[in-house]
């Protein structure tokens, strides 16, 4: 453990740093709780933006659509990616794995406006209606690249000495796969779903592209209005939306760290037995 | 097309205590399963798009599909297209200078954040690779954080920051900094501001993981040694979080030139990107066409960039091994 190498420096850069990152956020959750509609002139404090909002049907339809596209396409997308994170760990040769491998990380660099277009052009091909059905295969499609990275680094660190024990007692490769494998990187799904929904949750330019009429979804909903300017309601939103971010992020955070804790007991207790 | 064969050999077989062959099937069945499931559903919804578009590019602007046409009639139109293979997109691609030119500021644009983003993030990682082991994980989350918050909404909070009545303004002008507003939203500053701020995340990850397993007793040893703070900097700090500042660079500068939203909402009309200019010709000119070409070339300047970033990530995964 190394406490003396943190100069003045480093707290420095990592105190601006964090400012940078943080301050945007918190000066629109600020002014969301304004009284006036200027958004940059402070008028006290109000909770009306957050009234009108329950108010706003069509904001509350687009949410809904989104919900119901997040929760889909997230869990679709983490059982490909975590046997996409499986194939590419496992099997270090098959045929096409090169081709395989490219097309599970081109997609996290990937300008969405390609995605998107392209993902259109195909749903146009085989005459697919677009609606809802094509932004959570869009959604699906992108999503498990992320959940196939954040799986295949914990399969990367995965002890498989443990599996090893498992078959050479007789289980079969599937039983050990849902007895062993499972459980160790349930922690890395669980985050891989989340990261897939919240991905979902946020895109704006896929969905554009790949959604048709009486599918909106909230990002969409909430560029169009953006465009005619910042109001106080946007901000309302906004702050909501971080909310659920932010909870759910420090509570999976939370539950993972105490997960982590338990099986550090849980092997120094194996390890004394 | 290739279809995925298991290998057969990963698995150890040793003490075999069912018959040889239904093991062997199963095994064979399931390791099948894995990689063919992801396999095709990647094709279909990867690789088989952008064949798509690519042909599209290729087809004549005048029968363009016109978008919400009717399923069988656009299906039937689009094979029509196929037929008739013509270089027009890409001709017109090249008379106008509007194209040109925004491939050419996209890259710059894209080019300029990477750089600052690198300026700004390897402080930030480089401190939180220093802070004690127990603050570690903290800060490590609070850089990820900002990621799982919504794009839009991040650069949507720029806006009432940076627009001439705004906040950065207002606070500049109230401790006597400026009498006149600066002018910031809509130019090409408030873009490099947004996407050094979006994208920073991507930045700071790579270099602090590069950072977190450097052995900082090489930097104690330089400079017993008689080396500087800044020589022992450049000459080991550097170069070894060098596989980090690729791997964080390429994460910023591939999404940052067919970056949208972040020029749509800070950089104003003026400024000309290539995704803006894609949209644009998806959405308000409705010329599909033009627009698969658009996509085309700009796959193509990525091609270099992608695979740079595809080889550091195969890298890591064989040290990971």
């Amino acid at each position: 453990m190394n406490t003396g190498g943190w100069s003045r420096f480093n707290i420095a850069s990592v105190t601006l740093g964090f400012a940078f990152l943080y301050l945007p956020i918190l000066l629109l959750v600020i002014y969301s709780f304004n009284a006036s509609r200027l958004v940059t002139v402070w008028g006290g404090f109000s909770t009306q933006w957050y009234a009108a909002l329950l108010q706003n049907q069509g904001l509350l339809d687009a949410a809904w659509v989104t919900l119901q596209v997040a929760l889909v396409s997230a869990t679709v997308a983490t059982v490909l990616g975590t046997l996409a994170a499986l194939a590419l760990t496992r099997y270090t040769r098959f045929r096409g794995r090169i081709l395989f491998s490219g097309m599970v990380f081109a997609p996290l660099v990937m300008p969405e406006v390609i995605t998107g277009l392209s993902l259109l052009l195909l749903f146009v091909a085989i005459g697919l209606d677009r609606g809802m059905l094509t932004v959570t295969l869009a959604h699906i499609t992108f999503a498990m690249c992320f959940v196939a990275v954040v799986v295949q680094s914990r399969l990367l660190t995965f002890d498989r000495s443990l599996e090893e024990a498992a078959m050479d007692l007789g289980a079969t490769p599937v039983k050990t796969f849902f007895a062993i494998t499972l459980p160790v990187i349930a922690p890395a799904i669980i985050s891989g779903w989340m990261l897939a929904f919240t991905l979902s949750l946020d895109d704006l330019v896929i969905a554009s592209f790949t959604s048709g009429p009486g599918a909106t979804t909230l990002p969409m909903k909430i560029y169009s209005q953006v465009r005619l300017g910042v109001t106080p309601e946007i901000n309302a939103i906004c702050t909501i939306l971080i909310a659920i971010v932010a909870t759910g992020v420090i509570i999976a955070s939370l539950v993972n760290k105490r997960r982590e804790v338990q099986r550090l007991r849980d092997e120094q207790a194996a390890g004394r037995a | 097309m290739t279809i995925p064969v298991a290998p057969g050999t990963d698995i150890p077989t040793k003490n075999e205590s069912r018959p040889v062959w239904s093991r062997g099937i199963l095994r064979a069945l399931s390791s099948r399963l894995v990689i063919l499931v992801p396999y095709l559903w990647l094709l279909a919804f990867f690789l088989v798009p952008f064949a798509i578009v690519v042909k599209i590019s290729f087809s004549q602007t005048t029968l363009a599909i016109p978008p919400y046409t009717p399923v069988l009639e656009g299906v039937g139109s689009l094979w029509q297209n196929l037929r008739e293979f013509s270089f027009d997109n890409y001709l017109w691609l090249t008379q106008d200078a509007l194209y040109f030119n925004a491939y050419v500021t996209s890259v710059v644009i894209a080019a300029v954040s990477t750089v600052l983003a690198l300026l700004v993030g390897y402080p930030l990682a480089y401190g939180v690779a220093r802070a004690p082991s127990a603050l570690r994980p903290l800060l490590l989350m609070l850089v990820i954080l900002p990621f799982w918050t919504s794009f839009l909404i991040r650069v949507y909070a720029w806006i009432g920051i940076l627009k001439p009545e705004g906040l950065l303004n207002q606070f500049l002008m109230a401790i006597g900094l400026i009498d006149q507003p600066l002018l910031i939203m809509n130019t090409y500053t408030a873009i490099f501001i947004g996407i050094v701020y979006s994208y920073l995340p991507f930045m700071v990850l790579p270099l602090y993981a590069a950072l977190e397993k450097m052995d900082y007793s090489l930097i104690e040893a330089a400079q017993d040694l008689g080396c500087t703070r800044s020589s022992a900097f450049w000459k080991i700090t550097f170069p070894l979080s060098r596989p980090g500042i690729i791997a964080g660079c390429m994460l910023v500068f591939i999404p940052a030139v067919g970056e949208f939203v972040i020029p749509d909402l800070l950089g104003g009309s003026q400024t000309l990107m290539i995704g803006k200019t894609l949209w644009n010709e998806f959405f308000a000119n409705r010329d599909w066409p033009v627009s698969s070409a658009v996509a085309v070339i700009l796959l193509l300047l990525l091609v270099v960039p992608i695979m740079i970033f595809q080889q550091a990530q195969a890298r890591q995964q064989e040290q990971g091994r």
